[in-house]
């Protein structure tokens, strides 16, 4: 379909999104890209989020393309608009996320000049996108937008940022969009080598203490029923990391948790003891390996990723296999035998039941870790969970038991605080037939609690569960334990959350004991809207367990 | 420049702007250190040629080698570090020469098939083409005169012999020729 009609470049723009799927855009505007929302009042399919602030923008067009597993789109003008864009683009560049950033330029004569509101924000992201383009004409403008989504999907996928000059906006072109991408110096690669995969069935053949660690990009290549066809041929038991979680169900009997500083006991004994590694889709991040030379120190490595560089940037591995995880399951499966592993699963099982890390402690107080539960009870794990980052991120991903692909979403690459709120809009817009959880600390909320003002006015049902120990949980934390407790810049003064809610127009409600959490999550669940608890746990709970710095994975404390 | 601990890596790229920055960037930020680096024009329209020298050696080259690719523009990259190739820079040097010491100077620059291209009262500029080690070692006699002004491209390098395929993507295929090995 060559269709050579003459459109401005901001029709293009809009016609791209269109093409690739896009309804929903989350942005502000501001002078530069006046041209680009004028442009947008012709397409009334496609659906502006007015944020209240660039990073919300950011962060929920995140959070839309990790729930769709598409492309997610924000948008914001030239200078002060894009720099509040960059945290939400480092982020998604570390997560790997799908993430096309549009934003205005002062138009091109002024480029270079210092004009008001101009920042060389290509400049500026080179290091954090995974692609970026200034278009200098309109003519190229149709090819640059092609190129965009396609880089921002493929391969391993990443934030791409296009930043167009108000005066391209408005140049007319007949340059149709191509029908596909041709660029010399990027092929993502599809199934793994066969001769690596052979070996690698192999060597799963021989274990006798094979574990699978199940990483991010077995979500980005939709690989559960491969995943899970392997762990029980083999029987073998699946850790996932963080960014995991979701990848396989959390009540199998071959599921267990998490791993990582502050993984399942389980977990961390387990990866500790094994004698390989089966890792699909994961980068082995310090966050995962703790001490890296005693990390899996009688493993051996599969190392499954579409990303070359990944491999051996952390660990040793004994068989690299440079692929999607989906396309190279689909030919290792078959290869490898049928087997049982009875007495590791008994052992792994025992340390299950000896340590069972995923429960809450057995406290009359309401702990932080009951608040993650009781939403868990109340769902009956039917939600999705949005966490930000910090105590309530490692809760939210120990205490509830996570089913599905693509129901737990969190920053844990860049660990931006702030990120929970925008992200459940965005996840929420996307799903709207989902009961949506932003699990939250008090920390966190106030990073971007102006996108409450967006959540009330588009009435977007998040259920905001506000973790409220009037500290920065982590940090005082880690004050206490590392630098002999002088707590500095731990403690938070916070205002009545459930009263700014209804400030914004949202309902409030306050529970302060575990009978109040319930009644409060039951009467968030019931009503037909944004809804934000203010949960006041208690202040000094630690989150374990913990693999302190600088430790190894078998050396996790539990208290 | 020493060459020992270093590796060389042909790098072919897209010629859009701004790829030298990406680049740049990126040995930047991994932590890479750049002895020299040179880009011009490659034999194919739109392609540019880095040569990169750069410290270290094995899996800390590998993995730069790795993110080289992770860029979009980068087409290829070659590390030519233990290929049997031709090594070129180019250097101008501005030697401080009196009188007599003229001579000498030249004479030098003769053993070293270099050029004098410019003479003045005081000093003369020697321009030199050869390899890094080359110019290392007519450095460090000129410096018996004094080098006063210093400029140099840094390293080209190309593999020696006969094409013997298309090199690599980028390399138009040739329809008809067929070279056996």
């Amino acid at each position: 379909m060559i269709d050579r009609k003459v459109r401005t470049g901001g029709s293009i723009i809009c016609d791209v999104f269109l093409e690739e799927g896009v309804t929903a855009i989350f942005g502000m505007p501001g002078g530069a890209s006046l041209p680009f929302y004028d442009s947008l009042y012709d397409y009334p399919q496609i659906k502006h989020y007015l944020m209240r602030n660039e990073q919300g923008a950011g962060y929920a067009a995140d959070g839309y393309a990790r729930a769709l597993n598409s492309v997610g789109v924000a948008t914001s003008t030239s200078g002060p608009g894009a720099t509040n864009l960059v945290t939400p683009i480092a982020s998604a560049m570390m997560d790997s996320i799908p993430v096309v950033f549009l934003t205005g330029q002062v138009a091109t004569p002024f480029i270079g000049t210092d004009a008001f509101q101009e920042t060389d924000i290509t400049g500026v992201t080179i290091p954090i996108t995974k692609q970026n383009y200034l278009v200098k004409s309109v003519h190229e403008l149709p090819r640059i937008m092609k190129e965009a989504f396609y880089l921002a999907r493929s391969g391993r996928p990443g934030p791409v940022l296009v930043d167009v000059p108000k005066d391209v906006f408005l140049d007319e072109t007949d340059e149709p969009v191509p029908e596909s991408v041709e660029l010399r110096g990027y092929k993502p690669a599809g199934a793994g080598h066969r001769r690596m995969i052979r070996k690698a069935a192999e060597l799963i053949d021989k274990s006798e203490r094979p574990v699978i660690m199940a990483g991010h990009g077995v979500a980005i290549s939709g690989a559960f029923e491969e995943l899970r066809e392997l762990a029980e041929k083999a029987e073998i038991p699946v850790i996932t990391t963080l960014h995991g979680v979701g990848d396989f169900p959390e009540t199998h009997p071959l599921s267990f948790g998490m791993i990582g500083m502050h993984g399942m006991y389980y977990a961390n004994m387990a990866v500790s003891d094994c004698d390989l590694i089966i890792g699909l889709g994961l980068r082995f991040d310090d966050r995962v390996t703790g001490r890296v030379p005693d990390f899996a120190p009688k493993a051996k490595i599969i190392h499954v990723d579409i990303d070359p560089a990944e491999i051996e940037k952390v660990v040793p591995t004994a068989v690299p296999i440079v692929g999607d995880v989906k396309a190279t399951l689909q030919i290792l499966n078959p290869l490898v035998s049928a087997n049982t592993h009875t007495a590791w699963l008994e052992e792994l099982n025992r340390l299950r039941t000896n340590h069972p890390s995923h429960e809450p402690p057995p406290n009359e107080e309401f702990l932080p870790q009951h608040m993650v539960r009781y939403i868990y009870e109340a769902t009956e794990g039917e939600a999705i969970v949005v966490a930000d980052v910090g105590q309530n991120q490692m809760w939210a991903s120990q205490m509830f038991f996570y089913e599905k692909p693509y129901t737990f979403f969190s920053a844990g690459g860049l660990g931006g605080m702030g990120y929970a709120l925008p992200a459940a809009m965005g996840v929420q817009v996307a799903r709207p037939d989902q009961t949506v959880w932003c699990v939250t600390g008090d920390g966190g909320l106030q990073i971007n609690i102006q996108e409450l003002a967006a959540m009330a006015e588009y009435n977007i049902p998040v259920k905001v569960g506000v973790m409220n120990n009037a500290h920065l949980g982590m940090i005082r934390q880690w004050q206490n334990r590392f630098y002999n407790g002088r707590l500095m810049g731990a403690e938070l003064i916070n205002p009545d959350f459930a009263k700014v809610a209804e400030a914004f127009g949202i309902r409030g409600i306050r529970a302060e004991t575990q009978d109040e959490a319930r009644d409060a999550i039951s009467q968030a669940m019931e009503f037909d809207g944004p809804v934000l608890v203010d949960f006041i746990v208690d202040e000094l709970e630690d989150c374990y367990p913990m693999v302190e710095p600088g430790a190894s994975l078998a050396e996790t404390v539990e208290r | 420049m020493k060459t020992e601990g270093l590796s060389t890596l042909v790098a072919l790229v897209e010629d859009n702007p701004g790829v030298l920055t990406k680049v740049a960037t990126l040995f930047r930020r991994r932590g890479f250190n750049i002895a020299s680096l040179n880009v011009g024009h490659s034999e194919q329209p739109g392609i540019s040629r880095m040569t990169i020298v750069i410290e270290g050696t094995g899996a800390h080259i590998k993995q730069c080698e790795k993110h080289l690719y992770k860029l979009v523009e980068v087409v290829k990259v070659v590390d030519i570090t233990n290929a049997d190739r031709v090594d070129k820079e180019l250097a101008l040097v501005k030697i401080a020469a009196h009188g007599a010491e003229r001579s000498s100077v030249v004479a030098l620059a003769q053993a070293f098939d270099g050029e004098v291209v410019d003479v003045g009262r005081n000093a003369l500029i020697v321009q030199l083409t050869a390899s890094p080690y080359t110019i290392e070692r007519f450095l460090s006699l000129a410096g018996d005169f004094g080098v006063v002004e210093l400029t140099r491209t840094g390293l080209i390098t190309m593999a020696r012999g006969d094409v013997r395929r298309a090199r690599g993507p980028v390399a138009a295929r040739r329809p008809g020729s067929n070279h056996k090995e």
